[in-house]
């Protein structure tokens, strides 16, 4: 599950901006985390990830953009809120996965396109699963 | 009495199972759901980007048709939808910049800033009807049927607009019991059944529904509980590939919280739809007297 990330070190220029923008688009401080992992033990997705949601915030306010951009985390997040209402200090995560998803769509990559979705699996979908989806994985 | 409703989307298509018994029993209990005029979509998810207005748009173009609808309380039966309107109208008591920026847009000829309460049907039931005298109103004791009560996530979270205890909800399980049935306390009540990753990952669906499915069965239930489509779409989808991969595993019917409820009034099983649900319930029902034993429906096929 927990995968050993090599840190290159980015420009601080570059890191320091990544930062601001998450901190803009998420609303959160990140510097009140302190670490103790009540929102990986919470999240029911953090097995299938390889980056748990704890580690996700320490990189955040690293700057560690690339590592972050590499790993399948925040695309496997389902924004069930497990961790933000486990959370002691108040600290709201799945916004912080939004806001690194949003970094990514908003250069106009998509995470899912809908034509890749197969037609069986288009025509079986629920309107719930795909304007949620759609609303989440494109820009 | 009449009550601004708020379908969405899917409860007009896939989920007509869960309103038209909603419907139905709300009229059996003397309130009529009245639809917001020219309704578009919540949108499904809250956009949980500080800047991203443009998404708010949607649910708030609802509060306003409701306030124009000359109502100030607005029922939701799908858990997205009321967890999508409810904060989106938080947003709208709560951010006064934001409110002007979106009553400026939307120019809908009113101003907004939150005054609808928005709420579920089932707390409805609770704080409007009461337990005991829903329990007065059943005809048909859902007796002997043992249920999960699974809240999932949208119900609950975020804390603010939780409909109930974020840690012990019991609103279902107190829901059941004004029917006559039994609810089963199971500990994964309120974990996520993977929600919108069936778009993206739909191999993994399975596996977010394993824990929360398995749980329910260790504690007896015979059948599930539920006020989301999507839910009832991966549970669905995910019981289905258990039930290949892991012996023993049996699959149980999973119904919507009005079906019970209008199957409880006695308004029989045609209002119930129960043909498009995942599991078809027929057996259970029939064997718990609550369905006589020459009616029958057609589950809908093809569903994995
Ligand atoms: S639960 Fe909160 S404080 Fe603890 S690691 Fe997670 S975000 Fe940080
Ligand atoms: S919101 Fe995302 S990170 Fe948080 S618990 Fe749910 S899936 Fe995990
Ligand atoms: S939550 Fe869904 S079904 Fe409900 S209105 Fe919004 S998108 Fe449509
Ligand atoms: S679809 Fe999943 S994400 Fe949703 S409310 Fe239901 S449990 Fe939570």
């Amino acid at each position: 599950m927990t995968k050993q990330v090599p840190v290159t070190i980015s420009p601080k220029r570059l890191r320091r901006e990544f930062v601001k923008k998450v901190k803009e688009l998420s609303g959160q401080n990140l510097q009140l985390c302190y670490q103790c992992g009540m929102c990986t033990g919470n999240c029911p997705a953090a097995a299938n990830m390889d980056i748990s949601p704890r580690r996700i915030i320490e990189m955040a306010r690293l700057g560690l953009e690339e590592e972050i951009a590499d790993s399948k985390t925040v695309w496997i997040c389902a924004s069930c809120l497990a961790c933000a209402v486990n959370c002691p200090r108040g600290f709201d995560l799945a916004k912080v996965m939004e806001a690194i998803r949003l970094l990514t769509l908003r250069k106009n990559i998509d995470h899912v396109r809908p034509e890749d979705i197969p037609p069986q699996e288009r025509c079986d979908l629920p309107q719930i699963a795909m304007v949620s989806g759609l609303r989440k994985f494109t820009g | 009495m009449s009550l601004a409703y708020y379908p969405g989307c899917t409860l007009k298509t896939r989920a007509r199972n869960l309103e038209e018994p909603a419907v139905a029993s709300m009229e059996a209990l003397g309130f009529k759901l009245d639809e917001v005029p020219r309704w578009n979509c919540c949108g499904a998810v809250y956009s949980l980007a500080d800047d991203d207005l443009i998404h708010q748009v949607a649910p708030v173009r609802n509060l306003i048709r409701v306030k124009k609808q000359g109502k100030n309380e607005l029922v939701t039966l799908c858990a997205f939808c009321l967890n999508t309107l409810k904060r989106a109208n938080l947003l709208m008591r709560q951010d006064v910049a934001k409110r002007d920026t979106l009553n400026a847009f939307i120019d809908e000829g009113i101003d907004y800033s939150g005054e609808v309460k928005v709420v579920h049907l089932l707390e409805v039931l609770r704080d409007e009807v009461g337990w005991a005298a829903l329990s007065q109103k059943v005809k048909l004791p859902l007796r002997g049927l043992k249920i999960a009560p699974y809240y999932g996530c949208t119900l609950l979270r975020p804390r603010e607009i939780a409909i109930d205890n974020v840690e012990n909800p019991t609103i279902l399980g107190e829901f059941l019991k004004a029917l006559g049935a039994s609810p089963v306390d199971f500990p994964e009540s309120t974990r996520c059944c993977g929600s919108y990753q069936v778009v993206s990952s739909p191999g993994d669906i399975a596996e977010y529904t394993r824990p929360i499915l398995n749980s329910a069965l260790k504690n007896g239930a015979e059948a599930m509980v539920l006020t989301c489509p999507l839910c009832d779409y991966n549970l669905g989808r995910g019981q289905k590939e258990l039930a290949k991969k892991q012996s023993g595993f049996r699959e149980m019917p999973l119904l919507y919280f009005t079906q019970l409820l209008a199957l409880a009034l006695g308004l029989g099983p045609q209002v119930c739809h129960f043909e498009l649900n995942h599991g078809s319930p027929e057996s259970l029902l029939k064997e718990k007297h609550l369905l006589s034993q020459v009616e029958s429906f057609q589950p809908i096929g093809g569903q994995k």
